[in-house]
């Protein structure tokens, strides 16, 4: 098994026909993963690269292909009309890609998700992968914009903020030969779907999933919230890299949600819960693989 | 996005949140003019981002950027001597910023102080008020020493702000009367302004009743969500490009996100995450990072270049690190760019090149085959390692 994701999970593309969109859902297809459904207003009827129908709603594609889980690629000041276009069609799982959605925004989004079944990764983040089988790594499911050969089916599981940060473990783990379960980008923005604490759980829970390594950054307190919850409940090894130990306070670094204020969400409070807790951190962001094959 | 103080006043009459009268002046006759329209005593204050200013100086020798006085032709005078003049405070560095405006309001009594503020709070992912009858203060030591002085509440994001809220807030600060009617216009208004133009934050300190009976706003400070900048033009025209790092303006008209740090070793990464552990890895090897700079998934070539100028262009720089995990991005882009803008500038400083992912062995080649002077570099460490030993020969 793995988390969220499988390779016979069917996926929708939400914003097919834009360029991001399309350049990823046709990696997606050489991948193997089971793209069936586009959605774009207006475009409803024609067919992505001969193979992937095309309509003008969620429900309508839900309807006609069976997807459970949709991907959006939709540009930010549309995207958190599209979310909820998902979400009001029952989708299980939605992988929001959008980078810069406005936090008013995402924040009806949250409040408009409430009591709903469907469950929200990112957004602005590098989306989902579960390796597959074949050269590398391909017959799997990747959502979003990850590179998927550099994946390897395996153990081990990995959850983080940032997408570049999440290759660097991914390919470490991948030439210690571990592999990986499933990769899980939660997004780098201050109002996400997903937490570090919901992914550790559903690791925990996963028999494929035989270690963690999770990886987060300044500003707000969700790492700390995952490591108080994995010193008590998680029982697989996790290793943890905190980006952003030199970061200036008050400056947003990139992510919308990477921003020390008020003297919160500092590097060094965010290592030293997780070190109480009984997490291995790497010291730099090359020793995350080697920090966790040192504990197994 | 910092504005000015007059501009926050001017969204405040925008929405009609009460605030002194008075306006801005970007010449003495002006300032003299507005301040004979207001009776008693009138105040001026430099218009610069950075705080202190009170205590500030100028450079040609007048002292403070901010006077009291109750003649109008005074205010002229001193507003001669402020504007187009350079003021230091403690937070401008010995630089100093020249001061192009002033402004010049109506001074008022104050009975008592307090705080109110409106934030986007991302743990409740909704917008929280915070208010305190402990005002004029710094609010983060009240928050510490006496919790049970700050009010907080949560409103739900699709409701908004009801009247109850507004009447528990009002009743928590000990307010009654027409006082209360006031006050609730007054947080009416501003949550109107805060959701209105996509603020993250609006914090008025202090808010002030007068002896007269009117409750005000002396002073705001504003963020806003740049996310939202977009859809709020009228916000983005207050941006005041003088008082901004000019690396930081020039990356941004490229569309590179650049933060101006103090060290030396300067790195060009893809991807924020990344680039804020780069910074890390320098420091954990014993330098100290230039910059934060992060080019994004899908640079150009251009974008390449135009980064190596502005990186180049920071005199403390003494060395530069380029670390790329192209996943999608194609190693061989960076490379033509990091030849591209080695033929533009001329490069005299030690550049640690450390590349890996897609295409990886053509982008090698492309540097292999170039002329650039470089220490090539297995995986993070190792670059970081070399960019350290380098600047330090």
């Amino acid at each position: 098994m793995s988390i969220l994701v499988q390779p016979d999970t069917k996926v929708l593309i939400q914003g097919i026909t834009g360029g991001f969109g399309a350049t990823h859902a046709q990696l997606s297809l050489e991948y193997g993963t089971q793209i069936v459904a586009g959605v774009t207003p207006g475009k409803g009827g024609q067919v992505f690269e001969s193979k992937v129908p095309i309509f003008d709603t969620v429900d309508e594609a839900m309807k006609e292909t069976g997807a459970k889980v949709s991907a959006i690629f939709v540009p930010p000041a549309f995207a958190g009309d599209a979310i909820m276009e998902s979400v009001d069609a029952g989708m299980d799982l939605i992988v929001a890609i959008t980078e810069g959605i406005p936090v008013a925004d995402m924040m009806r989004v949250r409040s408009m998700m409430e009591g709903s079944h469907s469950r929200l990764i990112g957004p602005n983040c590098p989306g989902i992968v579960t390796p597959g089988d074949g050269p590398e790594s391909s017959g799997g499911c990747r959502i979003g914009i990850a590179p998927g050969y550099i994946h390897k089916k395996g153990s081990v599981g990995v959850v983080s903020r940032s997408g570049t940060l999440t290759y660097e473990a991914v390919w470490q783990t991948t030439l210690l030969e571990l592999g990986q379960s499933t990769c899980v980008g939660i997004g780098g923005d201050p109002i996400n779907g997903t937490s570090h604490l919901d992914i550790l759980k559903l690791f925990n829970d996963d028999p494929d999933t035989e270690s963690i390594i999770m990886i987060g950054e300044i500003g707000g307190s969700a790492e700390e919230e995952a490591a108080a919850w994995a010193k008590e409940n998680c029982n697989k090894p996790i290793a943890a890299f905190i980006a952003g130990a030199t970061a200036p306070p008050g400056r947003r670094m990139g992510h919308a949600g990477a921003i020390i204020s008020g003297g919160k969400g500092t590097a060094s409070a965010k290592k030293e819960a997780l070190r109480e807790a009984g997490i291995a951190v790497a010291e730099t962001p090359s020793d995350m693989g080697s920090t966790l094959a040192n504990i197994l | 996005m910092n504005i000015h103080e007059y501009q926050a006043k001017e969204l405040f009459e925008q929405f009609s949140v009460p605030s002194p009268q008075g306006r801005v002046a970007e010449t003495a006759e002006q300032a003299q003019q507005i301040a004979e329209e207001l009776t008693g005593q009138v105040v001026i204050k430099a218009q610069i981002h950075a705080g202190g200013r009170g205590k500030g100086n100028f450079k040609n020798g007048f002292e403070g950027g901010v006077h009291l006085s109750e003649s109008a032709e005074e205010i002229g005078i001193i507003a001669k001597q402020m504007i187009g003049q350079v003021l230091v405070t403690h937070q401008t560095g010995d630089s100093g910023k020249v001061v192009n405006k002033v402004m010049v309001a109506q001074a008022v009594d104050i009975s008592k102080e307090y705080y109110l503020a409106i934030l986007m709070d991302r743990e409740s992912r909704a917008p929280v008020i915070v208010a305190s009858t402990e005002g004029g203060v710094n609010i983060e030591e009240v928050a510490e020493k006496t919790p049970e002085k700050i009010i907080r509440e949560t409103i739900h994001p699709l409701a908004g702000l009801q009247p109850y809220e507004i009447r528990k807030i009002s009743s928590n600060l000990g307010f009654a009367g027409d006082t209360a009617k006031q006050f609730g216009n007054l947080l009416r208004a501003l949550y109107k302004l805060f959701i209105s133009c996509d603020c993250s934050l609006v914090e008025i300190n202090p808010l002030v009743t007068t002896p007269d009976g009117q409750v005000l706003a002396l002073d705001a400070k504003f963020g806003f969500d740049d996310n939202a900048l977009y859809r709020q033009p009228e916000i983005e025209a207050l941006r005041d490009p003088s008082e901004e790092d000019p690396r930081e303006v020039a990356a941004s008209e490229f569309g590179l996100n650049y933060i101006g740090l103090d060290g030396n070793i300067a790195c060009l990464v893809n991807g924020a995450g990344l680039a804020m552990a780069t910074m890390d890895i320098i420091k954990h090897f014993g330098g100290e990072p230039a910059n934060f700079l992060d080019v994004g998934g899908g640079a150009t070539e251009e974008q390449v270049t135009n980064a190596f100028k502005i990186i180049l262009g920071d005199s403390n720089v003494k060395g530069i690190l380029v670390n790329i995990f192209g996943g999608i991005m194609d190693c061989d882009v960076i490379a033509n760019g990091i030849v591209g803008a080695c033929k533009q500038v001329d490069l005299n400083i030690p550049l640690v090149v450390r590349l890996e992912g897609n295409n990886v062995e053509a982008g090698k080649q492309t540097l292999a085959n170039s002329e650039v002077n470089l220490i090539a570099a297995d995986d993070l460490s190792d670059a970081a390692e070399k960019a350290v030993q380098a600047i330090n020969v």
